[in-house]
């Protein structure tokens, strides 16, 4: 199904600034998060860290608050494929992700959105590339069609 | 004598009988009915009309049968329980046999899915082994399957099929054994490629008796073109046709000729064979070439009873 | 258990969309464990709804209750209340709960959430398969605990049919051939002569075909 969205990017002349949630594991991609700090790597700050014990406990209701909270863009990260620390918690992730992005297209919504990333603690770099790379794909998708909380909404109204 | 029926006169009378088959039209056309059945009506004892074969709606398998009885032929309905429950079965079976008709094969029909109303509901109230049972006891006792009195009892020859090819394998000789417990006077088996393995079938088969209690016709199909050949062995559940026979007909120059030769070695294979009591002629959408197969397979003519003149309106 | 199947997503908004506010009721029993209508289904159902209305600009409010089970009066009368509050329900419980909560509250529109499939078994997580038909006169017991009536696509008592192959039944090769498992299954039994024997004409007044059904315990009623 081809995403209903409109961008509307030209908020006159705002520069849209996406709000992404990354969901992060605790033993690898919090760890490379923390990581990337110690080692003074920048990365967007759009990008706000919510850390959980393992990508396995992700309910896919979880995605959906966040995307009715306001986020334009959710990054699960967890460890490397075989390598995760409660074995397959990964990997169950990667089929919530996989259902959540279905039931993303069924609305019209662009599964873009959402990602599922893979990496290990030590790779600080790596988790800076993707808050990147995340970021400057929804700024090019536009803000979330769900539109934003109050606030923005009211600031939109002045305009 | 059970029924009236040309071809269990035939068998009766110790001969090798032979039935070929017809399928009905798409429409209220008698007069293809006709045409088929001059073509065909010299060349077998009785010619089967099937009973929307492959859930593909034609012209009723009874229907048919009265206007082969018009042209003076021993006609073999067919009745599937995928489309009718026991109420209509009698109800239907008692109306064809006031037309004269006796030979009834019984079967369980294929799946409506494979048809052109395959949103349609099945019905498959009995299967095909208690409507063998159910026709015995209208036949037999005169009573209907609720226990009552039928009037005038229907006289019918009762068929069954089976298919020796079909797994598994090893059930295949008790199935038979069921059908003939139940009732059946005659039974058609599937198309024989594999002379060898129906061989080996009709062994288990004569081992425990089966061949003297029913009267067992051997399929045969003549094939038509390699690509023909090869769709039979790859898509069609339940025939088996040999390599080599696809092979005779990849490398053929004359794909027909040499389709009409394996049909005719298959069947003087199958005259050999102690139990088998006839052969049923199956020339799917090649009704045609059937005279020219009885001919020349030596089964021509067919005998003469009083069955096959024609019936005067 | 009970299976079934959520409706899509159009088809439920198609329903909800009506209405400004909607109560979504879920199931805590069959649904839950086949993962159609429990608790968190009615979650995710209830925010896929929101973000839907959101985009089409839709005003849309939703609550969320999932009760034990929908099948007995005593789960329902607790949620009376905000039943009340709805202008519509959906029902994400199988046919007869859907239909218990209709039947209770007779002024307010209650819409099915999910097609009820079968009864069926777990065969592993993520996959049901079907194994009863409810035909009111269970008779496994001939055919090695395994239904034909269910399994069977043509229910046949004495089969298989010609259409059995490698195991398989004629109208879907992932399909298994119930008449090749019954026959396995009384090979192991040493049950295999039982197969001899015609099983009759069903009598249908049991199931379905005998009309609406209801079973009465005078020893159980108040």
């Amino acid at each position: 199904m081809e995403p209903k969205e409109t961008t509307s990017e030209a908020q006159a002349g705002t520069q849209f600034e996406p709000e992404i949630v990354a969901f992060c594991c605790h033993y690898c991609a919090f760890a490379a998060a923390d990581l990337a700090g110690v080692m003074r790597l920048s990365y967007p700050p759009n990008v706000k860290i919510i850390r959980i014990p393992c990508t396995g406990k992700l309910d896919i209701g979880y995605i959906f608050k966040a995307f009715e909270k306001g986020a334009d863009g959710i990054i699960v990260a967890g460890c490397e494929e075989g390598s995760c620390h409660f074995q397959k918690g990964n990997l169950v992730a990667k089929k919530r992700v996989a259902y959540a992005k279905q039931l993303l297209r069924s609305i019209g919504m662009d599964d873009n959105r959402l990602e599922m990333y893979n990496l290990s603690s030590a790779m600080g770099s790596r988790f800076a590339q993707i808050a990147t790379e995340m970021t400057d794909r929804i700024k090019k998708l536009g803000p979330s069609p769900l539109g934003r909380k109050k606030n923005d909404q009211v600031e939109e109204i002045k305009k | 004598m059970k029924s009236d029926s040309n071809l269990e006169k035939v068998l009766a009378g110790g001969g090798f009988a032979v039935t070929a088959e017809l399928g009905p039209p798409r429409g209220a056309d008698a007069e293809d009915i006709f045409k088929k059945a001059k073509l065909l009506g010299d060349c077998a004892d009785a010619i089967n009309i099937t009973d929307n074969q492959t859930a593909i709606v034609r012209m009723s398998s009874i229907g048919a049968g009265i206007l082969l009885k018009q042209r003076g032929i021993d006609p073999v309905i067919q009745v599937v329980t995928r489309d009718r429950n026991r109420i209509a079965i009698q109800s239907d079976i008692l109306g064809a046999a006031a037309h004269g008709i006796s030979n009834v094969l019984c079967l369980s029909g294929d799946h409506q899915k494979f048809g052109d109303h395959p949103t349609s509901r099945n019905v498959f109230d009995i299967d095909s082994i208690q409507l063998i049972q159910l026709f015995k006891k209208m036949r037999d006792e005169k009573k209907f399957m609720s226990g009552q009195d039928i009037t005038v009892a229907p006289r019918l020859f009762i068929g069954a099929a089976e298919n020796p090819f079909a797994d598994p394998f090893e059930f295949r000789v008790i199935r038979l054994a069921k059908k003939i417990n139940a009732g059946a006077d005659f039974i058609q088996t599937q198309a024989v490629f594999d002379v060898t393995r129906f061989e080996e079938w009709m062994k288990l088969v004569r081992d425990k008796g089966l061949h003297q209690k029913t009267n067992i016709l051997a399929g045969v199909i003549p094939i038509k073109s390699a690509r023909m050949a090869t769709y039979m062995k790859e898509s069609v559940a339940g025939l088996k046709v040999p390599d080599e026979i696809v092979a005779r007909m990849s490398g053929a120059k004359e794909a027909k000729e040499e389709g009409i030769k394996i049909c005719i070695e298959i069947i003087e294979r199958l005259k050999k064979i102690e139990g088998v009591r006839g052969v049923h002629i199956m020339a799917v959408a090649w009704e045609s070439i059937v005279p020219k197969i009885a001919e020349r397979a030596g089964l021509l003519p067919r005998p003469k009873t009083n069955n096959n003149s024609a019936v005067l309106l | 258990m009970i299976t079934a199947v959520q409706k899509p997503i159009d088809e439920i908004a198609g329903m909800a969309f009506r209405h400004k506010r909607i109560l979504i009721v879920g199931c805590g029993s069959c649904v839950t464990v086949c993962f159609a209508g429990g608790e968190k289904e009615v979650k995710t159902l209830a925010s896929l709804l929101r973000m839907k209305a959101k985009m089409e600009n839709r005003e849309l409010a939703i609550d969320e209750i999932t009760i034990e089970r929908q099948c007995d009066h005593e789960f329902i009368d607790k949620i009376a209340a905000l039943v009340e509050k709805a202008d519509a329900v959906i029902s994400v419980a199988c046919g007869a709960g859907a239909q218990l909560i209709a039947e209770k509250f007779p002024n307010k529109i209650v819409y099915p959430g999910l097609n009820t499939t079968f009864l069926g078994i777990t065969e592993q997580q993520g996959i049901w398969k079907e194994r009863c038909q409810g035909c009111g006169s269970c008779l496994i017991d001939k055919t090695g605990g395994i239904c034909p009536i269910a399994r069977c696509a043509k229910n046949l008592l004495n089969g298989p049919c010609g259409g059995s192959s490698d195991g398989k039944c004629e109208i879907n090769p992932e399909t298994e051939c119930a008449w090749q498992l019954i026959y396995d299954r009384l090979k192991q039994l040493g049950q295999l002569d039982s197969l001899e024997e015609i099983l009759p004409a069903k009598d249908w007044t049991t199931s379905r075909d005998g009309g609406p059904r209801k079973i009465v315990r005078e020893d159980l009623k108040q």
